[in-house]
């Protein structure tokens, strides 16, 4: 049974969990990430040579952190893990890895893609900008590398992610000139019920805003935003208040995101059957509750299969393990899993509560001048999507993409794929999930022209 | 004078690259991103015409972010880390197509 | 039942073949209705390398290729869009001393049909093409030859046609055809059914399983070319360029488009099926065909790869399609395995498929790839 495979994409608190359940049965799976170090997105580690604490790394989670991190360092020789390493394709139960630019093979008898997620983009005029970021970024940016994004930030668009990157900044000695919250109160309300399921979560998403309110930082909701102003650079965002008012707020970067979405190649390319999300407006694998795919031996856990947040990533991973495990034929306590499917359950209410107060704003999609740019690669407006639902007939994004380059550029539709779809539908008077999903293409990221096989 | 503004960690040591034929100072560990971005506004241009990039998700994801060494080699600059002597390029390519 | 669509032509398969031939149809007033099982263009007419090349054709094609190379220079002006053919001219190169022989006597044999191509070696090659690697011996260039997006040409031939009065009916996917009388019934799911005296099959590698049910199987296998593409680059190499080479895994081809992107393809052929409409890239074939752009031209070794894909391309074993009439049925015309290298010859076909149908006979020969060349005794 040893001699089995496990290979776990992804050494966020997902894959770490993932790896430590499988490592528990026995076996030695391998852990694949191309990041430099372990910890995912939220638990994202500094280099080497930087000095900041846990406890101002990641605030309230610092306890999580430190615990994510320990259990993988305490797996030590008991994983394989490769950092550094992208999984570029999957192919007849075989990962395709690169190491630089050296490619390799790693067969798996099962597989638990544990890749997390992005941010979730809606484009506006001027968002190419140099001095643009999306909310991770801005995130990222501070927590990897101790910078802010500018010297007057805008935060701008919706989501648990949007008030805590603005404490973070403040606290850190950032200016934040406003933080601009698409989302209104009265969603935030109607959501409470289902943001009850997780009271610890709820509570850190209120100071966070009570903070800034107290901090005197400009916090406003239900805007809409128009046009990020700038020539070389962002010099301010144009947006309409709740009330239909024009206002400006000048600026040197702005950090812009609504929620994420989920980062789903992988299993695109392990030809997992997808299934529409209401809650996401995204495509997404259809897994059963312990996150089996419709691909035998494929699993997926954490952010990848739906946003969950950090906490299910780490129950997701665990359960996915077992799944995977108890699919080799390993024995796993009926129980254990249970407790997980339990644990995992007020998770996904409270994703739908998320929705509800931060809802992606899919109607800006149909507001968007002709002229601004979608898909940031290809340089591809609303115009130009338009233009091949309307004159030439394009049904769906692929389709669309044929005919227009949305898409096509180096990011494979991870930035414009979300926003193009809402283009696409508004377009055509259809709904999102008719326009249907940018299909897979290898490589997921890059791939030099210089590699070489690995000998 | 730069994009980026450092708010913690500058008490690293320093490293020395060239940046469009200026030697610059950024810190060790710093991305290639990030040692740009502290010492100037943007990355490198649009291919298509439509003006200077900076970058986006500083997570590997947007592709944004590739910039041009001397040399003609191309680094990704979120997740590249900054190395002495380095010479990046932010105006054009360097790509050369005859075989050297 | 309702009663079937009555036209003068049906056109079955709306890939480059079926759509220009529907269009040339519509030129000469047939009323022609062109049924497309999925989207027009979207097998491999929409995803193929684009290469829109004459130079190394077998020989008794290169007529064919000629009316329809005169067609590309004109595309534009005749579909009222734009699909993107320049005639940046198509370089074979050769690495062995021993296969510049082969670039000579394909330049002399395809002078006869009108085509001229330029030899040229050593210095004067790369003087000529200077991203060429110093191993590159020498090589035959096609100065009209050129390349053209496939994405939109199919269908802005197809919608060329509809604007010129074809009924153009996509998602509807032929399941049966039938000769009753005179007339040919053909069935589709979900499109009703149509009835015309003439039907022509240009259902691309399925094509077979069409002429099968007329008596007249063919040895069609479906394969797929295995493609990629790099980055944006500014823009340097004009030319296509494709190794000439006794090693198939050689050749391979590349072609920068204005935009800069640099695409690629040959040399591997990976899994295509035809019952699901998939193609796939095998990433073996990707990494293997790497060192062999190196090879050709090292300053593709700094750029990166972005997208690979495939198309499902019909396949016969001589290596040439299925065009004319049929040898059994009258009123029942083929155009179909094309065995990757249809995409250049679409225009050419449409036009000549419509002159024989409307007229009975054509003015370029397509003797040599009559279906009855299988036929069982
Ligand atoms: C920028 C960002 C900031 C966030 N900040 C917070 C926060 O502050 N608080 C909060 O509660 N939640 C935050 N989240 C949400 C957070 O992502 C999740 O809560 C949690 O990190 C999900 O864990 P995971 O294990 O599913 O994925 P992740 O932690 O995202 O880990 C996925 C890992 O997979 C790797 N990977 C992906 N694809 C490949 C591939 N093809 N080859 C090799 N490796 C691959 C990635 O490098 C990454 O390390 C943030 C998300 C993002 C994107
Ligand atoms: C990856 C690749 C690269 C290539 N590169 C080149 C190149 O560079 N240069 C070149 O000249 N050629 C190239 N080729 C070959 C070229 O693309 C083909 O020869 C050409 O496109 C064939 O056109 P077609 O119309 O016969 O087939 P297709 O484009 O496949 O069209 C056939 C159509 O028939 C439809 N159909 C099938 N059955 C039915 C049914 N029962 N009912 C209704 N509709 C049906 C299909 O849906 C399809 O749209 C390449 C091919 C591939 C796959």
């Amino acid at each position: 049974m040893a001699d089995r495979t496990v290979l776990i994409v992804g050494a966020g608190p997902a894959g770490t969990r993932a790896a430590e359940r499988v490592a528990a049965a026995g076996l030695r799976p391998v852990v694949v990430d191309e990041a430099a170090a372990n910890g995912g997105q939220i638990y994202r580690r500094q280099p080497a040579g930087f000095r900041r604490p846990a406890q101002t790394l990641y605030g309230f989670e610092s306890g999580k952190a430190v615990a994510v991190h320990g259990a993988f360092a305490a797996l030590g020789d008991r994983i394989d893990y490769r950092p550094l390493t992208l999984v570029w394709h999957l192919w007849e139960s075989e990962a395709h890895l690169l190491t630089g630019t050296t490619a390799s093979r790693q067969q798996y008898d099962a597989l638990i893609l544990a890749t997390g997620a992005t941010d979730r983009i809606m484009p506006l005029p001027g968002w190419t900008l140099p001095g643009v970021f999306s909310l991770g970024a801005a995130q990222i940016a501070l927590k990897a590398q101790g910078c802010a994004i500018g010297s007057r930030v805008v935060l701008l668009g919706t989501g648990p992610l949007l008030p805590l990157v603005a404490y973070q900044y403040a606290r850190a000695g950032a200016t934040v000139a406003a933080v601009l919250d698409t989302s209104t109160l009265g969603a935030a309300i109607r959501a409470l019920p289902a943001l009850a399921a997780r009271p610890g979560m709820l509570a850190k998403g209120l100071y966070y805003t009570a903070w800034l309110l107290k901090a005197g930082i400009p916090f406003h909701r239900g805007i809409t935003p128009t046009a990020i102003e700038g020539t070389d650079g962002v010099a301010a965002i144009r947006y309409r208040t709740a009330d239909g008012i024009e206002r400006q707020v000048a600026c040197d970067a702005i950090g812009l995101g609504y929620g994420l979405r989920s980062e789903t190649q992988l299993a695109d390319l392990a030809r997992c059957d997808f299934a529409f999300d209401a809650v996401a407006r995204q495509w997404l694998p259809a897994t059963d509750a312990d996150g089996r795919t419709s691909t035998p031996g494929v699993y997926l856990a954490g952010d990848g299969a739906r946003i969950l947040g950090a906490d299910a990533a780490e129950i997701a991973g665990k359960l996915a393990a077992c799944a995977a495990l108890q699919d080799l034929g390993i024995a796993v306590p009926d129980a254990e899993m249970a407790a997980y499917r339990a644990a995992l359950a007020p998770m996904d209410r409270f994703r739908v509560g998320l929705d509800t107060a931060y809802p992606w704003p899919a109607h800006f999609a149909a507001g968007l001048p002709d002229t601004a740019v979608v898909c940031r690669c290809e340089c591809i407006t609303a115009g130009d999507i338009r233009d091949v639902a309307r004159e030439k007939g394009a049904p769906e994004v692929n389709r669309a993409k044929a005919f227009s380059r949305l898409g096509m550029g180096r990011c494979q539709g991870r930035m414009c794929g979300a926003a193009g779809a809402e283009v696409l539908a508004d377009a055509l008077g259809v709904r999102l999930e008719e326009v249907g999903r940018l299909r897979g293409q290898g490589p997921v990221k890059p791939l030099p022209l210089a590699t070489g096989i690995a000998p | 004078m730069g994009r980026f503004v450092r708010l913690a960690e500058t008490d690293r040591p320093p490293v020395s690259l060239e940046i469009d034929g200026t030697m610059v100072t950024a810190l060790a560990g710093d991305t290639v991103q990030v040692a740009i971005l502290t010492n100037g506004f943007a990355l490198r241009e649009s291919e298509f015409g439509d003006g200077l990039r900076a970058g986006f998700c500083l997570m590997a994801a947007c592709q944004d972010c590739w910039v041009w060494t001397v040399e003609g080699e191309r680094l990704r600059g979120c997740s590249t880390e900054v190395a002495a002597g380095m010479r990046i390029v932010t105006k054009g390519s360097t790509w050369q197509i005859e075989p050297s | 039942m309702s009663t079937p669509v009555a036209a003068d032509v049906i056109v079955v398969g709306g890939g480059i073949m079926g759509a220009a031939t529907a269009f040339f149809l519509r030129q000469r007033g047939v009323k022609v209705v062109l049924l497309e099982r999925g989207l027009v263009g979207q097998q491999a007419s929409g995803t193929n390398f684009g290469n829109v090349r004459r130079q190394g054709r077998f020989l008794p094609q290169v007529p064919l290729a000629n009316r329809s190379r005169g067609i590309w220079g004109r595309l534009n002006e005749l579909l009222g869009e734009d699909a993107e053919f320049i005639a940046t001219g198509h370089v074979r190169v050769c690495f062995r001393d021993e296969e510049v022989g082969g670039l000579e006597a394909h330049a002399a044999a395809v002078r006869e049909y009108g085509l001229d191509l330029e030899i040229l070696s050593g210095n004067a090659l790369r003087d000529r093409f200077p991203f060429l690697a110093p191993g590159a011996v020498a090589g035959s260039f096609s100065p009209l030859d050129g390349h053209a997006n496939p994405r939109l040409a199919a269908p802005a031939f197809g919608r060329a046609a509809l604007r010129a009065g074809a009924t153009v009916v996509e998602n509807a996917d032929v399941v049966g055809i039938e000769k009753t009388g005179d007339d040919f019934l053909v069935e589709t799911v979900g499109a009703g059914s149509y009835r015309a005296p003439v039907v022509q099959i240009s259902a691309g590698v399925w094509g077979g399983v069409l002429s099968a049910r007329f008596g007249e199987p063919v040895p069609i296998v479906a394969r797929g070319p295995q493609m990629g593409v790099t980055e944006p680059m500014p823009y340097r190499i004009t030319p296509v360029v494709g190794v000439y080479s006794s090693v198939p895994e050689e050749g391979i081809y590349f072609r920068q488009v204005k935009r800069g992107n640099i695409v690629w393809g040959g040399g591997w052929r990976g899994p295509a099926l035809p019952d699901i409409q998939r193609a796939y890239v095998d990433p073996m074939n990707t990494l293997r065909q790497l060192p062999m752009l190196r090879r050709v031209a090292p300053a593709l070794g700094a750029l990166r790869t972005i997208r690979t894909w495939s198309g499902i391309e019909g396949y016969l074993p001589d290596d040439i399609p299925i065009m004319g009439p049929s040898g059994k049925v009258p009123g029942l015309f083929y155009a179909f395995g094309f065995c990757g290298h249809g995409f250049q010859l679409g225009p050419g076909v449409g036009d000549v498929m419509a002159e024989l149908i409307a007229t009975g006979t054509t003015s370029t020969p397509i003797a040599p790839f009559s279906i009855t060349r299988f036929a069982t005794p």
